[in-house]
């Protein structure tokens, strides 16, 4: 079995886990995560890094590949 | 939107991010307890006979990471932490709080937890959720403290501040019991619910020994309503002497209880065995009991 999205456990003991996320996030988990509050789909953004929930307004950002799902450290849109 | 911080808050859950936040590094020391209900997980797992895709590992795991040399039928596991309960050697894959869960409906095969839902404070919500995230017929299988932890701490606990300061005050969680357990699941849509539990007597040195093994489990008490203010050296040492002489083994150590309280169910799916309708029977009760039909 692998711990981590597709991702095999020997590259995983190799490498630190963020240089494997930190071009990319993992289609499948990007694919099932959601909004935590609002459970709608989240937008992408590649370049800032983070996951946006359009109808909560607000930025989840993905540190070091993780993805921080927490409403309490998300940043809100109309404030940017 | 509302969300379940709104309602009233049973535990702070930042003081428990604290204290799982300095329990992390020495975890492999204390984290028995975990180790235990990981393993009766991975034991009830293996009964089942069905593969799981794709998991979430919800709340916290132990110093040792989970399911590593299990023999799983589980292809790809995601962990989903509350920050800070991640501990050196197990990076969670995404942070998250068990009381806001980030998964898509239907996305999930299996749904794990190990001794962590016993601390958040919308626990039916939590479950709804957990069943919403699951496919259809995905399972969902948690253990969690239950009504019989520490109830020798909470009688000291309570029996000294009673004695000392004429009145008690929450020191120990309010676990939920067993027949709760089924209940919520029953609740939360869940289809065969199964709750059964194990309860383990731990000794100790004394009331201090088993408060800095807590601490170093990193449970130590997170009720928002706890008294803030130190109750002071008397209390406590008032609290250890109650607990011996009530609480302790001929050799002079002293017991403590804990309950893990193992949830399994099921997202609703229509090959799951159900109830026949009411009047849908075939056979008369008479028949299948082999006996004679009486009017009343």
């Amino acid at each position: 079995m692998k711990t981590g999205i597709n991702t095999p456990i020997d590259s995983r003991r190799k490498r630190p886990y963020k240089d494997i996320m930190s071009t990319d996030i993992d289609p499948k988990l990007l694919e099932i995560l959601v909004c935590p509050l609002t459970k709608a789909p989240l937008r992408y953004d590649r370049e800032a890094q983070e996951l946006i929930s359009d109808q909560a307004k607000l930025a989840y950002p993905i540190r070091d590949g993780i993805p921080i799902m927490l409403p309490d450290e998300a940043r809100p849109l109309d404030k940017a | 939107m509302s969300t379940p911080h709104n309602d009233v808050l049973i535990f702070d859950r930042k003081r428990l991010l604290q204290a799982r936040k300095r329990s992390a590094p020495a975890l492999a020391d204390y984290d028995f307890l975990i180790r235990k209900a990981q393993n009766e997980i991975i034991d009830r797992l293996g009964d089942i006979k069905r593969d799981f895709p794709l998991a979430a590992h919800l709340g916290r795991e132990g110093a040792q990471p989970f399911l590593l040399d299990a023999p799983s039928k589980i292809e790809n596991l995601i962990k989903a932490f509350p920050p800070e309960s991640a501990s050196a050697s197990s990076q969670p894959d995404i942070f998250a709080d068990e009381d806001y869960l980030p998964f898509a409906d239907e996305s999930l095969d299996l749904v794990l937890s190990t001794l962590s839902l016993h601390s958040i404070n919308d626990l039916p919500g939590t479950l709804i959720q957990i069943n919403r995230a699951l496919k259809p017929d995905g399972l969902f299988l948690a253990g969690m403290f239950g009504g019989e932890t520490l109830w020798e701490l909470r009688e000291s606990l309570m029996q000294a501040e009673l004695a000392l300061k004429n009145g008690a005050s929450p020191r120990v969680f309010p676990f939920a019991d067993k027949q709760q357990a089924g209940a919520l699941l029953q609740r939360a849509g869940f289809a065969l619910p199964v709750v059964d539990s194990d309860i383990l007597t731990v000794t100790y040195d004394d009331m201090f020994k088993l408060i800095h093994d807590l601490r170093g489990m990193g449970e130590s008490n997170i009720i928002a309503a706890r008294s803030r203010t130190n109750p002071g050296k008397a209390f406590f040492m008032e609290a250890a002497r109650y607990y011996a002489e009530r609480f302790s083994d001929p050799d002079g150590r002293i017991r403590a209880s804990f309950e893990i309280i193992y949830m399994i169910g099921w997202a609703p799916h229509a090959s799951q065995q159900k109830p026949l309708r009411p009047g849908s029977a075939k056979i008369r009760l008479a028949e299948a009991l082999k006996t004679k039909e009486t009017a009343l």
